[in-house]
């Protein structure tokens, strides 16, 4: 049972992922297109979680929590980029 | 992928339920940040959300990998740091969408007054004066 709600889970991931990228190519401004990036981030932590329960190892954890950091880096500079035209000023 | 289905039911019936939970609230969130009007309210959908589906996805493989053995809660830091984080990082998004000054959907308000400025984000003018 549990291997079929993981596919399940996957299929909507692998969905959300394919609908941030439409977002990433289609969105107007590019607010729009830091927001696709911070949530394609975000669901592809969650695929490589999904992935570490279904093969059981832990190994793919590390590799979760280091996208979890730069993600957020890369959040916040691009977000200060369009705030002040500059990051290291 | 044998070992998933030899585990107690109990188990396997939460950590569905989990799976599920965390998978059907990110994918909603992916919808609205699909097929909502204008980039504030676009906004709202992914960043609340996604925090909702890591935690249930944490909180199943938590479970899963504790069952099987000694209680492991290192997937706990990864749920913590988003939680810390997602608000932040939205927070930034906003403000620099106020920034640029978006088009709005007729329905989004405007709560900003008359003279109500933003000018503590912005760059300060007295260094931008030749």
């Amino acid at each position: 049972m549990l291997t079929t709600v993981l596919h399940i889970a996957f299929l909507l991931f692998s969905l959300s992922v394919l609908m941030n990228f439409w977002r990433l190519i289609q969105g107007p401004d590019l607010p729009d297109r830091i927001l696709a990036l911070d949530t394609i981030y975000i669901n592809s932590l969650a695929l490589l979680l999904l992935l570490g329960m279904y093969q059981n190892t832990q190994t793919y954890f590390e590799a979760a929590l280091l996208i979890a950091m730069f993600g957020f880096v890369g959040t916040i500079a691009a977000g200060k980029f369009l705030l002040r035209g500059d990051l290291i000023e | 992928m044998d070992a998933l289905n030899q585990l107690p039911a109990w188990s396997q019936w939460l950590a569905a339920f989990f799976i599920l939970l965390g998978a059907i609230f990110a994918f909603i969130g992916s919808l609205g940040l699909a097929i909502l009007p204008d980039f504030f309210t676009r906004l709202h959908a992914p960043t609340k959300n996604t925090t909702i589906g890591i935690g249930g996805i944490v909180i199943a493989s938590i479970l899963i990998t504790s069952v099987q053995g000694s209680i492991n809660l290192n997937e706990l830091l990864i749920a913590i740091f988003l939680f810390l984080t997602a608000p932040i990082s939205a927070h930034i998004m906003a403000k620099a969408a106020l920034h640029t000054e978006l088009k709005m959907f007729n329905r989004t308000k405007d709560f900003r007054q008359e003279g109500d400025s933003y000018e503590h984000i912005l760059p300060n003018k007295k260094d931008m004066e030749p």
